[in-house]
């Protein structure tokens, strides 16, 4: 890798040196998940390579374009047990869209530039080239390539025009129709189509946890979340719809809970670029592939030759519904002389106007975020969904403070999953990256904590945190400013002393301990059985 | 593991002709638990494309996923799945008997028989060479073994589609 810096620092591109591996991988997810294009990073062979692990399968399974270049040793010494060699093709072929080992100089420029357009074309994900030492250092002409041809590679981006008139036609006659985005809405730029189909057609909107921001938090047809945390009126109207016009989801067990009991009265039509997608979990009667915006520009171009009547007239029994679903199970918490977690969210996105990149780590602030920041725009809320890695949101924040250095990026953090990619305080305060961390601290591991305390008896087998640093003295450590609330009156004026301060910030919120995240459909139930606060 | 609904399919791929494309192919089965029962891969008349043949039992449901999955992998060109298709299927196996002297003649109206021959004769075994469908080699293997089976090697299954006549 030294004759590969040798030569970009000859360079205009901007580099970030991270102190972990495995922060690198998760910044450059974060820096494409807020701006939509390819992020890459860089690492040395052996421990370099084995350490993008995680972050390579957290990109793989939410669909995130990046390019990792991974160091090798020389071509001879390749499988000879060489000093920090390892077979990182071979370890990231389940968990990479494609990889590459480069064994020739002249085969460096076409590959990389299929590299990216791999990445980023069709259901994007993340893509791993290997470079052997002597490939790097070896001199070779560039020669420009234009276009990358694979044969076997050919994205399905038009949906099937038969499949249109199909759809509309459920949808006319749909009494009760319910849409549902998921990461595949915001990956695809389809959140004004989604937006104007659900107007037209007056269906109600929620989203998946990779799909929030997709469709206006603040939009009255907003439903919120689906699935395991979901809201009651969110899951009670996908048990009740007739039509479900599903949006770039892949229907996880996070999402359907018991697949048998997933919209049990609904027509789905399933929209995803990904065949494998469709028909995987849950039986579709109208499949189409193809990119999301242009699948639904084009059905929405159908609908205005349509007579659709009375949407809003036809569906107002349905919408009056929904309507009474939010008022009497909307979501709640008691606030009272402990901080509540969801408190501090909710004044978070008071006070930041829902205007912040949030990034979260995983766990019970992730679910929090979700439940209690109103994303109202896409590309703005940044989570570890389908692999769940704690320690993602830190480094995930730094990547999109890169790509938005005047934005506000909020990391929403546990105590626990904060910890585990701590060390990149020093890249932050390195690069002068102004993240604001806040830490629900409720000194345990939160969520399986809440899962010994729902169906394990209360028995908290280590996940109690003991020894936990003090966040304060640890930000002033790193030359960052800490601050601390113990009282439900410290947390807006917290809030707003570090949110306004222009560098990093930890802010740690001494939250209640024994607090869940309501609603809770248990593994494996239908998402209508919900544990209700 | 086997149940009613396990059918044995035959999968023929069209891949890129490269390092590392029969490790991603297997990967998907082997990451299901599913046991491949025979693979043959070699150079198609294009040199930049091979052919996999592969033969699993499974569940269908699991199969038509890993089936959808083998084609969306970069270096997999075409899927062909031979299930319900009209197909020729041939396999060769190398086979090397003991050939005690009392033997010895019924070896050889055997490989008669199956229309194989003998290709390597020892003191005492005899290596014979049997081509045909899987049904054949099967029935040719249970008829020697009385007289000593001391090693198979088998191709594993090729097969292509039969034209329209």
């Amino acid at each position: 890798m030294v004759d590969i810096y040798d030569e970009l620092i000859k360079t205009d591109i901007r580099h970030i040196t991270v102190r972990h591996e495995q922060g690198a991988v998760h910044a450059a997810d974060g820096y494409t998940r807020a701006s939509g294009k390819v992020g890459v990073c860089l690492v040395t062979s052996g421990p370099g390579a084995t350490n993008t692990v995680s972050g390579i399968a957290s990109a793989y399974m939410d669909s995130i374009p990046i390019v990792v270049l991974t160091g090798q040793v020389p071509t001879g010494l390749i499988g000879n047990d060489a000093f920090q060699e390892v077979d990182i093709v071979g370890i990231t072929r389940p968990c990479t869209k494609h990889n590459y080992l480069v064994k020739r100089v002249e085969d460096l420029g076409k590959t990389l530039k299929e590299a990216f357009y791999v990445a980023r074309s069709g259901r994007p994900g993340p893509v791993l080239v290997d470079l052997p030492k002597d490939v790097v250092k070896a001199a070779t002409t560039y020669r420009p390539i234009k276009l990358v041809h694979l044969r076997s590679y050919n994205p399905t981006y038009e949906p099937n025009f038969r499949q249109i008139p199909k759809a509309a036609a459920l949808i006319k006659e749909a009494e009760r129709p319910m849409i549902l985005t998921g990461g595949g809405a915001i990956l695809s730029n389809a959140s004004e189509a989604v937006r104007r189909l659900a107007w037209k057609i007056q269906a109600p909107v929620a989203s998946t946890l990779m799909g929030m921001g997709a469709f206006p938090g603040s939009d009255p047809l907003w439903l919120g979340m689906i699935g395991m945390h979901g809201t009651y009126r969110a899951n009670m109207s996908s048990a009740t719809c007739d039509l479900l016009i599903a949006v770039g989801v892949r229907f996880s067990d996070r999402v359907t809970g018991k697949v048998e009991k997933f919209a049990p009265n609904a027509k789905i039509i399933h929209i995803d670029i990904d065949p494998t997608s469709i028909r995987k979990n849950i039986p579709v009667s109208i499949p189409i592939v193809g990119d999301c915006r242009l699948t639904l520009e084009k059905l929405n171009a159908f609908l205005e030759t349509e007579e659709l009547g009375d949407p809003g007239g036809v569906r107002r029994p349905w919408l009056d519904q929904i309507r009474e679903w939010k008022a009497t199970k909307t979501l709640k918490y008691v606030q009272n002389e402990v901080i509540k977690p969801q408190y501090v969210v909710e004044k978070l996105c008071e006070i930041t106007n829902g205007d912040a990149i949030v990034a979260t780590e995983v766990g019970q602030n992730q679910m929090w975020a979700a439940q209690y920041y109103r994303f109202d725009r896409p590309n703005c809320f940044i989570t570890s969904g389908g692999l769940g890695c704690m320690g993602f949101g830190f480094p995930a924040a730094i990547g999109a403070q890169v790509a938005f250095p005047d934005r506000l990026v909020v990391d929403i953090a546990g105590d626990g999953s904060i910890q585990m990619n701590i060390q990149e305080m020093a890249t932050a305060m390195q690069y002068g990256l102004p993240v604001k961390i806040i830490v629900l601290n409720n000194s345990c591991l939160g969520m399986v904590r809440q899962w010994q305390e729902l169906f394990y008896d209360r028995r908290y087998a280590h996940t109690e945190m003991e020894a936990t640093p003090d966040f304060v003295r640890l930000a002033e450590a790193y030359g960052a400013v800490g601050l601390r609330a113990v009282r439900p009156e410290d947390v807006e004026p917290v809030l707003k002393k570090g949110l306004s301060h222009p560098g990093l910030v930890i802010m740690d919120f001494v939250v209640e301990k024994e607090e869940c995240v309501y609603p809770m459909v248990p593994a494996g139930a239908p998402i209508t059985d919900m544990l209700l606060v | 593991m086997a149940n009613e609904k396990d059918k044995r399919h035959i999968l023929s791929m069209l891949v890129d002709n490269q390092p590392g494309v029969l490790s991603r192919v297997a990967g998907f089965f082997s990451s299901r638990g599913f046991n491949i029962d025979s693979l043959c891969v070699s150079e198609t008349h294009d040199p930049l494309i091979s052919r996999i043949t592969l033969v699993a039992m499974g569940d269908m449901a699991v199969l038509e996923q890993i089936k959808k999955q083998l084609n969306k992998l970069i270096n997999v060109i075409k899927v062909l799945d031979f299930t319900d298709v009209d197909y020729v299927e041939r396999e060769t196996a190398l086979v090397k008997l003991r050939a005690r002297p009392e033997h010895r003649a019924e070896i050889l109206r055997m490989t008669g028989i199956f229309r194989s021959r003998v290709v390597d004769v020892g003191s005492d075994f005899y290596t014979v060479e049997i081509t045909g469908d899987e049904g054949k080699i099967n029935a040719f293997l249970k008829l020697v073994k009385n007289m000593g089976i001391k090693e198979v090697a088998r191709t594993g299954l090729v097969a292509l589609a039969r034209e329209k006549k």
